[in-house]
């Protein structure tokens, strides 16, 4: 049992990760109609901030969840400026390609410096204990990772369904053409989207290193299993990516204890299902 | 292509008849360089390499090229076939060409399935889904250790004798016209060369037949392609097999010339280098992929010992490169430049 409960948070917190980029995605396609493969290599970046931070310059770890969005935002902004920028009339799968370019990039530059071993990054002192719950022993920093991503995402969600501003982020995303004529500037709100999406795909980074090994690899193993959590879920719809992210980690959880061999693939194979049942995905618009 | 339609992906390239004349000299340029390569001390085993990748390529770009699907996981079925091939010519004896025809079929086999899911997606969603379900393939091979050696690979297929008779490895001993030595892997040599070159023709062939053209017709507008009466779906499904085939073709020569098969080639970096050799050398293009082909494969084998980790840094500078200001590649900027002096 308590293998099976363990199981099932780790899922859990896998599902959270998934949540969190898929979401970033989500936004980031809808604004500016770039899948951007780069959000494996920005959360992977998001880890790297904070164990460089941690190594260099003794950033702790609540700093670090703070700055490294930061930093790695900022990056996004330039990536937006310098590359992103010049592709919004051509076709889309130019902005999957130049992404696919920077992750390349960035996983080298990180290859080359850390190799492709793993770093450890120590759990916050305050969350390396465990609460018994009676049922089940369950590790602190699992607990909080879960919440606080459910946290980020449903303020997020909060931000772009409910608030004036993320009305205007709507708007832009049916036409950019008439929210530019009612005076808003566009190109800067486009900006900032892509760095909030980074700076969510970095937070999930951080809240990642410590219960992963930081490798230079573990952004691109991400982003294609959080590409076929979009396919699933369909990224018409950011509650929609929220479930179907948390959802598809609790499966693999089950997937580990009952039948381990296909938890590397029960992902896949549910996106193939749904594609054969309901090729618009679970959440999604398009017939 | 969001779903819906929107620029088409190709870059133009209309060969006027001057053009035609160019190409037709690039190509026996080309060939005749090929045809002597072995004679004039280039390294064997380095073109026959880039060849069984320029057949890769050259059956990527009938799918991105012409019919402006974007797979991005066409590393899937070079592997598979790879494994299927290198599994039968060393576990089960069977002579190298039945291997290849087995590899071929399989993942031709694997396209039929994967095409039949993916092609219910279009635009950015198909290239996504084509990436899961190659990851899948990438975690089947991993850990069906007993057959595929897990992160081993499968290693010491013989090359073996083409039809029984001919050895594949090795040279003839006696010279040619009794002076020139024969260098080794020449036998080897002219088979890839001779697959290569009917890859070539036969995708000529494809694009340039009435079914070619509403591929293309695909590619440019969707919607009035099915508004024409076109089973778009089943156009479509019949390319990515085609082109899953031919991957696997590629994939199955690679596994004989190199004698091994290896997880890297199943590795979403591989489906990558695809759709940039295609991009680099020219997208639409014949020549094209090959020349992207040879370029990349040129790239890693000359910078891989100097500098390391850093030639996936340098891929993926040349992706970044060539989106932002080079989408028509080389081939496709050669037939731009060329319009642009006739019409001055």
């Amino acid at each position: 049992m308590q293998v099976f409960l363990s199981q099932l948070m780790l899922g859990l917190v896998n599902g959270s990760f998934y949540a969190m980029l898929s979401l970033g995605l989500a936004v980031i396609f809808g604004l500016l109609g770039i899948v951007n493969f780069a959000h494996g290599a920005l959360y992977m970046l998001g880890a790297y901030a904070a164990y460089i931070g941690l190594e260099r310059f003794g950033i702790n770890y609540w700093v670090a969840l703070v700055v490294a969005p930061i930093v790695i935002g900022a990056l996004g902004v330039v990536i937006e400026r310098l590359f992103l920028r010049h592709l919004y009339k051509i076709d889309p799968i130019y902005g999957l390609l130049l992404t696919f370019g920077l992750a390349l990039i960035a996983e080298g530059v990180l290859r080359y410096s850390f190799g492709v071993s793993g770093q450890t990054y120590e759990k916050p002192e305050l969350l390396s204990g465990a609460t018994d719950l009676g049922f089940m022993v369950l590790p602190d920093y699992r607990a909080w990772v879960v919440v606080a991503s459910l946290v980020v995402c449903l303020g997020t969600w909060f931000l772009i369904e409910r608030t004036r501003l993320g009305a205007t982020l709507r708007a832009g995303t049916e036409n950019p053409a008439l929210v530019q004529a009612f005076g808003i500037n566009v190109p800067l709100m486009v900006t900032l989207t892509y760095a909030g999406g980074a700076g969510l795909a970095a937070l999930a980074g951080v809240l990642a290193a410590p219960v992963i090994q930081v490798t230079p690899l573990m952004g691109s193993s991400l982003i294609i299993i959080v590409f076929a959590v979009v396919v699933i879920g369909g990224m018409g719809s950011i509650l929609g990516s929220i479930i179907t992210g948390l959802a598809l980690g609790l499966v693999e959880g089950l997937t580990k204890v009952f039948y381990p061999e296909a938890s590397s693939i029960v992902v896949f194979v549910i996106m193939a299902i749904v594609l054969m049942v309901r090729p618009a995905g679970l959440f999604g618009k398009e017939a | 292509m969001a779903d819906g339609q929107a620029i088409p992906v190709a870059p133009i390239a209309h060969p006027a008849a001057s053009t035609a004349q160019l190409s037709r000299l690039g190509l026996a340029v080309g060939l005749a360089i090929l045809v002597l390569a072995p004679f004039i001390g280039l390294y064997p085993v380095f073109i026959m390499t880039a060849l069984c990748y320029a057949i890769f390529a050259c059956a990527f770009n009938l799918l991105l090229g012409y019919t402006g699907l974007l797979s991005f996981g066409h590393a899937a079925y070079f592997a598979t076939a790879a494994y299927m091939c290198g599994w039968l010519v060393r576990s089960a004896g069977l002579p190298p060409e039945l291997g290849i025809v087995a590899g071929v079929a399989t993942s031709a086999l694997l396209g039929l399935v994967v095409g039949f899911i993916a092609i219910r997606r279009q635009g950015i969603y198909f290239a996504m889904t084509t990436l899961a379900l190659a990851e899948m393939a990438y975690f089947v091979f991993l850990q069906w250790r007993s057959v595929t050696g897990g992160e081993d690979g499968l290693q010491g297929v013989p090359r073996g004798k083409l039809l029984g008779t001919i050895p594949l490895a090795g040279a003839p001993h006696d010279k040619l016209f009794g002076v020139l030595p024969i260098p080794d892997d020449v036998v080897m040599y002219f088979v890839v060369l001779a697959v290569f070159v009917a890859v070539f023709l036969f995708i000529r062939r494809i694009v340039h037949s009435p079914y070619g053209q509403v591929l293309k017709a695909i590619r440019e507008n969707e919607p009035r392609a099915v508004s024409l009466g076109y089973d778009v779906d089943r156009y479509k499904l019949l390319a990515f097999v085609l082109s899953t085939a031919i991957a696997g073709l590629a994939g199955a020569l690679k596994s004989i010339v190199l004698g091994f098969a290896s997880l890297s080639d199943a590795h979403w970096s591989v489906s990558g280098e695809v759709v940039l050799m295609t991009l680099l050398g020219g997208m639409g293009t014949f020549a094209g992929p090959v020349i992207g082909a040879f370029t990349i494969i040129g790239l890693q084998n000359l910078l891989s010992d100097r500098v390391g980790e850093w030639v996936t840094v340098i891929i993926g500078a040349i992706f970044v490169v060539c989106v932002i200001a080079f989408r028509r590649g080389f081939v496709g900027e050669l037939l731009a430049w060329l319009q642009r002096r006739k019409r001055q």
